[in-house]
């Protein structure tokens, strides 16, 4: 079977004063209909491999590839119109905080049903029918009444479960969710990651999520990987996450602490080992 | 002795009520955290006992000095808060320098360039940051400024208001050594509020769940780490953080 996504060598460049700097460099990975964790730190270009897929990187960032292609598409070629027929409808994205990311000015199921009318023509009433549904997907109890609310009516987790909603609801291929619970607490992240999880499972989907959270990732994807200044450092299954051979990696799982600590100081990265400037 | 007592504590924002009756007791240099969902008026009980909050009934005791409604200086150079977002708490159009010298100016305490230098250096803060602005530092570096502005004038107490969630894990490991470091050398008593129990695990020595207003169970952090707290909804709130861990 064809891959859903195939990336070789995908650099993203960025002109500064001192010459070009490459956030991504050379990032290369083919995605099935699975889940990849992607991890690194604030700065390693886990967000700008997510965004060059959808080709969402803003002049003067630059993208080049090798291959960029989704579902047999060639991305790289792709004009802005016919890029607006693919995102949304078939590769979509989870941003990272509710509040900023919904129209403050239009009700919940104005939204939603936006994103479906702009790739599709329906009658009113299926569009009803369908937003209400999609809510209640997202294990929203009362939709005909959370379809009326503005965002800021609505509390952070429940926002991000109306943005789920609208990202899934034209049935895309390809989720790419953006740390999606980073602005959510422990009780209520659970909650919105069970529910994508059943979501890509249940529509077969592929999912690209993009976390700093090591922990976080390895329970809820197949596959991981791991970034550094912009280049994979490292590959492995999920649940082979403790075995990870590189040194960065290994950094990254020590200092975390854990529910039984009895560590009296923790370990911290040493980045002078291994960043290449 | 005890740092900070707080006694039938109830919070109001307007006409809602925010705190039912929180009453604690903290020793002087014991790390205490409050955890519990949003909501739960956790980060709350810091601003009434900050001052920025101060529509409160009950009584608040710093010291054994009971504090006021308004400002109140004295309890400053007692009592210093660190804020979760290093992004929003520092002024931006401020230096370092400025940022961490306004606390000496407004006191009318001298010798202000040494103190800037010694405290950036206690917080691990190279000299060459003094006359940076935030936004020319990373993340890390900023919540160090935070931290070194709330030393400024030597508090006997820090409230700390998620200080590492807003920080990727390995700036938050170094942010925790750092604070578990101060708290030895300047014999500091913390009060925490969190929602990552790994992270009290690390710093605290007993913790308070709230939730909706109320503290619903006090625990040492022994109980936390033997997995042995009593009332349900604190198992809950820890079953959720070990699903999570590997």
């Amino acid at each position: 079977m064809r891959p859903l996504l195939e990336i070789e060598n995908l650099r993203v460049t960025f002109p500064t004063a001192r010459g070009d700097i490459d956030v991504v460099r050379g990032v290369s990975f083919t995605l099935g209909r699975e889940r990849l964790g992607i991890v690194g730190e604030s700065g390693s270009g886990k967000s700008m491999t997510g965004r060059s897929i959808l080709k969402l990187v803003r002049a003067p960032g630059h993208v080049t590839a090798d291959k960029l292609a989704f579902d047999g598409i060639d991305l790289s070629t792709r004009s802005e119109k016919q890029m607006r027929a693919i995102r949304g409808a078939r590769i979509s994205m989870v941003m990272q905080d509710p509040k900023f990311s919904l129209n403050p000015v239009m009700t919940i199921g104005e939204q939603i049903a936006e994103a479906l009318l702009t790739h599709k023509r329906l009658p009113r009433r299926e569009v009803n029918d369908r937003v209400h549904s999609m809510l209640e997907s997202v294990r929203i109890s009362d939709p005909e009444r959370v379809a009326r609310l503005y965002p800021h009516e609505v509390s952070g987790g429940m926002g991000q479960r109306v943005m789920i909603a609208m990202m899934l609801i034209p049935e895309p291929d390809l989720l790419i969710a953006d740390e999606p619970t980073s602005a959510l607490d422990v009780s209520v992240q659970a909650q919105v990651l069970d529910i994508i999880d059943e979501l890509v499972r249940r529509k077969g989907m592929g999912l690209i999520f993009i976390s700093h959270d090591l922990n976080l990732v390895s329970s809820y994807c197949d596959r991981i990987l791991v970034m550094n200044t912009g280049e994979v450092v490292e590959e492995c299954k999920a649940g082979e996450l403790m075995k990870a051979a590189h040194p960065y990696t290994r950094g990254l799982i020590a200092s975390i602490p854990r529910l039984d600590e009895t560590r009296d100081e923790l370990p911290v990265l040493d980045r002078s080992a291994w960043a290449k400037a | 002795m005890i740092a900070l007592s707080l006694k039938d504590l109830d919070i109001s924002y307007g006409d809602t009520q925010i705190t039912h009756k929180v009453s604690l007791d903290i020793a002087e240099g014991e790390s205490f955290a409050l955890v519990g969902e949003s909501g739960s008026g956790k980060s709350t009980v810091l601003k009434a006992i900050a001052g920025l909050a101060p529509q409160w009934t009950g009584e608040i005791r710093v010291l054994g000095k009971a504090r006021s409604h308004g400002v109140d200086r004295d309890f400053s150079r007692i009592c210093q808060m660190v804020f979760q977002d290093p992004y929003g708490s520092l002024h931006p159009r401020k230096t370092v320098d400025a940022t961490l010298g306004e606390a000496l100016t407004i006191h009318g305490i001298g010798n202000r360039s040494a103190r800037v230098e010694e405290v950036m250096g206690s917080v691990g803060l190279d000299r060459k940051f003094r006359f940076r602005f935030p936004h020319q530092l990373s993340g890390g570096q900023r919540q160090r400024v935070a931290i070194a502005r709330a030393l400024m004038l030597k508090p006997k107490i820090l409230l700390l208001d998620e200080p590492t969630s807003a920080l990727d894990v390995s700036v938050q490991a170094e942010i925790l050594n750092l604070l578990k470091r101060l708290r030895r050398e300047q014999n500091l008593t913390f009060l925490m509020v969190t929602h990552n129990l790994p992270v009290v695990s690390f710093l605290c020595d007993r913790l308070a769940v709230m939730r909706q207003g109320r503290i619903v169970e006090v625990a040492d952090i022994d109980e936390l780490k033997r997995g042995d707290l009593k009332e349900s909804y604190s198992r809950e709130l820890m079953q959720i953080s070990a699903a999570h861990a590997t």
